[in-house]
């Protein structure tokens, strides 16, 4: 009885990791998703997979570390990797604002060389 | 290497000193979004003031992807319109402007606002310490002087503000940061076009000029009150703005340190 519910969760676990693997491998593959965004989730999917297989892992790292309950370890890793990430998205929206902010100013200067060529000489 | 583009940008700069170019052409950027009922009155004063100067000049009206009449109701008026698809912000329309005055080979450059609190009138007192040749950037000022300054409270205390943070940054007393009614030489101009400021330009442009070793003036103007719209910096917004401004005017200091 005791073996049963951790057994449970941690083939629920795989599966929903593999899966989340499968899910942004199609992304890639159908060119959705970019192979630079890509790697962060494949990675953060690895390391799910990697405590799924290996649940003392949890514990062995708290205990390294000095977290008295191992389990938020999670939260506060989880929580760093998303502050990260969405701290890259940022970069990667100002990068895209930039490029778009010059794409803009030269369609302007190539409408109004368009416009002086067709109509007025 | 540094030094060697230095002494290029010095050699290009003598290059294309007004001093010693033949040309003598001047140009007028004014970024409008969303002016369609004061551009054109706007674009005719700036037009007659420029008539008296005798002087080669043309007025280049960027339209920032204004969503109202802007753009139609400066067709038939004398000026080069330039429109942006879509909203980009004052000081990436302003730039545009900038970049095509560079192409048209202008030396001088006015920089006024489209909703006419600019007096075109006084353009010709902006020009006149650039044709001395004792600044590189000028600046109108309703401060100096006796300018009427019909302010509110809060707006007072925001420029105040910002005076003595120009005044910590660049250590020169600037009394009218955010005034969008300037003139610039050659020099100026090419700065721009290489890098300016997109959102609120005016006070981070004064920043990046004073840290190229531009000589920046200030001289009086007499500014109207708006001839329609409302201001792009409403007081919710005026705290953000503060902010954001000061972010970016202590970012430009830190890029620009050597």
């Amino acid at each position: 009885m005791d073996h049963i519910v951790p057994l449970r969760i941690q083939i629920v676990s795989i599966i929903g990791s593999v899966f989340f693997l499968m899910f942004i491998g199609r992304l890639i593959l159908k060119g959705k998703l970019r192979e630079e965004y890509a790697i962060v989730w494949v990675v953060c999917t690895i390391l799910l997979l990697v405590l799924s297989f290996w649940r003392s892992a949890l514990e062995v790292l708290a205990a390294y570390l000095g977290v008295y309950y191992a389990p938020s370890l999670i939260f506060m890793s989880a929580l760093f990797a998303i502050i990260v990430f969405l701290v890259h998205l940022s970069v990667v929206a100002t990068k895209l604002q930039h490029q778009n902010t010059v794409l803009a100013q030269e369609l302007a200067l190539l409408r109004n060389e368009l416009h002086a060529a067709k109509g007025g000489h | 290497m540094k030094k060697a583009v230095e002494i290029c940008g010095l050699i290009l700069y003598v290059h294309l000193d007004p001093m010693h170019s033949m040309s003598d052409h001047i140009a007028v950027v004014i970024a409008a979004y969303n002016e369609e009922d004061s551009i054109r009155a706007v674009v005719a004063e700036v037009r007659s003031a420029l008539e008296g100067l005798g002087r080669e000049s043309e007025i280049i009206v960027v339209n920032d992807g204004s969503t109202d009449g802007t753009a139609s109701a400066v067709r038939g008026s004398d000026c080069t319109l330039l429109s942006i698809a879509y909203n980009v912000g004052k000081g990436a329309a302003s730039q545009l402007g900038f970049r095509y005055a560079m192409k048209r080979g202008c030396d001088t450059v006015i920089q006024l606002d489209a909703d006419g609190q600019h007096p075109a009138g006084e353009i010709c007192r902006l020009l006149e310490p650039l044709r001395q040749a004792s600044a590189d950037v000028v600046i109108g000022s309703r401060f100096m002087g006796n300018g009427g300054s019909h302010s509110t409270f809060g707006r007072r205390i925001g420029i105040r503000y910002f005076n003595i943070l120009q005044g910590i940054l660049i250590r020169q007393k600037i009394t009218d940061s955010t005034s969008g009614f300037r003139a610039m030489n050659r020099r100026g101009l090419a700065l721009c076009v290489e890098q300016y400021p997109d959102q609120y330009p005016e006070p981070e442009a004064i920043v990046l000029f004073r840290r190229h070793d531009m000589r920046i003036t200030e001289v009086p103007v007499t500014m109207n009150k708006r001839r329609a719209g409302h201001s792009s910096i409403d007081a919710f917004d005026s705290l953000l703005y503060m902010f954001n401004v000061t972010l970016a005017m202590l970012m430009t200091v830190l890029r620009t340190h050597h």
